[in-house]
């Protein structure tokens, strides 16, 4: 959706002042509600904290960064956005390999431009985790030391540029039933994010919907191309939903919590009965010979994944793991000597400033 | 070693309009602050401003609804138009 100018959380009542002029002090300045100022430390949860955050919850209003919660409404907040922010910047990895072999200028800016919103996607994440109390560097370290996920859809690789296509109308697509739920997520920040991405993913979706339109237009080579693309992500792209919800135990609770608004299966069941027609109109096959109209439940009855697969992808063993991981950890490792200088260069021009003032 | 300033950032969507908080950003200072800000919060022309404050200069009223802050407000009804009875029959109040 493109022309947007309006920044979405305009808050009504804000008496933030119309114009500061830098470097003087302003008065009456009053807080954003999800600024990451630090979190006054916890006693134990008195009843009637936990009772406000209960209703707050239950009357379908927001949690916002400096209200009490429990602390395991806020480790699992945690958890999942970092998990989220970190997909973002692993799955900047697939595509962006292909960056510099696009077939043309124009698939070449589009390319860079998604790859780019992939980084923008991760940085809104991390900064609606950072109003929890988690710090960017621990959120980092914690990836590259596996200790937190990311979604294992970017463990597999993309073999040919018919792989852009197919990430943007499956991948991105099934992020998008994923998240737009999330847009109305019971965490403030989080749903503000959301809410920003989504936005931005229906882009991602079109282009590579439209890349695909473009191959199967093209030589029975490019349609052979992008089939066999389709024939790779199809099953992966319904893992993203997560496992059954039989087998999702943190799902009840973190519905209760209004963190998701939506069971897994739902959610596939929703990508599937919106994809099979996409599929039509461009002329492919989706590789699920289970997958036929019920017009009884007025949805299409489809295959079960192979969850042995997802389990082994989850535990490392997926084609990339490896591959994408040390890609990361050797970008971080290769910036360091940039954040340093950075530092030490805002070091020396505020000293510089300070001893100006003096003269 | 030390991880950069966390900074909030502020968009005025177009003219006419108040600086709204969007989200916050790492750099190293300020200056840095805005060029990030732009490529992070702005890449399809969502403002025509860009404030940035670094986080740790933000001072912030108590979560706590009951916290005495907004008392004041909370009997003073004749503060609204509302409060005040008009007969029908005067225009244009």
């Amino acid at each position: 959706m493109p022309g947007k100018t309006v920044p979405e959380e305009a808050a009504p009542g804000k008496t933030v002042p119309e114009e500061a002029v830098p470097g003087k002090t302003v008065p009456g300045k009053t807080v954003p509600e999800e600024t990451t100022v630090p979190e006054e430390t916890q006693a134990a949860a008195p009843g009637d904290l936990q009772e406000h955050f209960e209703a707050t919850i239950a009357r379908g209003a927001r949690i916002e960064p400096r209200d009490w919660m429990p602390d395991a409404y806020r480790a699992t907040l945690v958890r999942q956005i970092a998990q989220h922010a970190h997909s973002e910047i692993i799955g900047m990895q697939p595509e962006g390999n292909w960056i510099t072999r696009a077939p043309s200028l124009r698939r070449k800016a589009i390319l860079l431009a998604k790859v780019q919103d992939e980084a923008g996607h991760g940085l809104y994440l991390y900064s609606a985790c950072e109003t929890l109390g988690a710090s960017r560097e621990e959120l980092t370290s914690l990836l590259l030391a596996g200790r937190q996920k990311y979604s294992s859809i970017f463990n597999y690789p993309a073999l040919s540029y018919a792989d852009v296509g197919t990430i943007g109308w499956l991948v991105d697509g099934a992020a998008i039933c994923n998240q737009v739920p999330l847009c109305r997520t019971s965490y403030g920040p989080y749903g503000r994010a959301m809410i920003r991405i989504c936005k931005e993913e229906s882009f991602h979706q079109r282009q590579g919907y439209e890349l695909l339109m473009t191959m199967m237009r093209g030589t029975g080579e490019q349609r052979a191309m992008v089939q066999e693309s389709v024939n790779r992500f199809w099953w992966p792209s319904l893992m993203m939903f997560g496992p059954p919800d039989a087998d999702s135990p943190n799902s009840a609770r973190s519905m209760a919590w209004g963190i998701k608004r939506n069971g897994n299966d739902e959610l596939r069941q929703r990508f599937v009965d919106m994809t099979v027609p996409q599929a039509e109109a461009l002329g492919v096959t989706l590789p699920d010979p289970g997958l036929r109209w019920n017009a009884e439940r007025e949805s299409y009855d489809f295959g079960e994944p192979d969850w042995s697969e997802f389990t082994a992808v989850l535990r490392g063993e997926g084609p990339c793991n490896a591959q994408r991981l040390a890609h990361r950890r050797r970008a971080h490792a290769d910036g360091a000597w940039v954040r340093e200088a950075a530092l030490a260069f805002a070091g020396k021009t505020a000293l510089a400033t300070a001893g100006a003032d003096h003269d | 070693m030390t991880e950069w300033p966390l900074y909030e950032v502020f968009v005025r969507g177009k003219r006419g309009l108040n600086h709204v908080h969007v989200g916050s950003l790492h750099a190293s200072d300020d200056q840095m602050a805005i060029r990030n800000a732009r490529d992070v919060y702005t890449r399809r022309n969502e403002g025509v401003s860009i404030w940035v404050v670094r986080s740790d200069a933000i001072t912030a009223s108590s979560p706590d609804e009951k916290d005495p802050l907004f008392a004041p407000s909370g009997d003073k009804v004749y503060r609204h138009p509302t409060f005040y009875e008009i007969p029908d029959n005067v225009p244009h109040m």
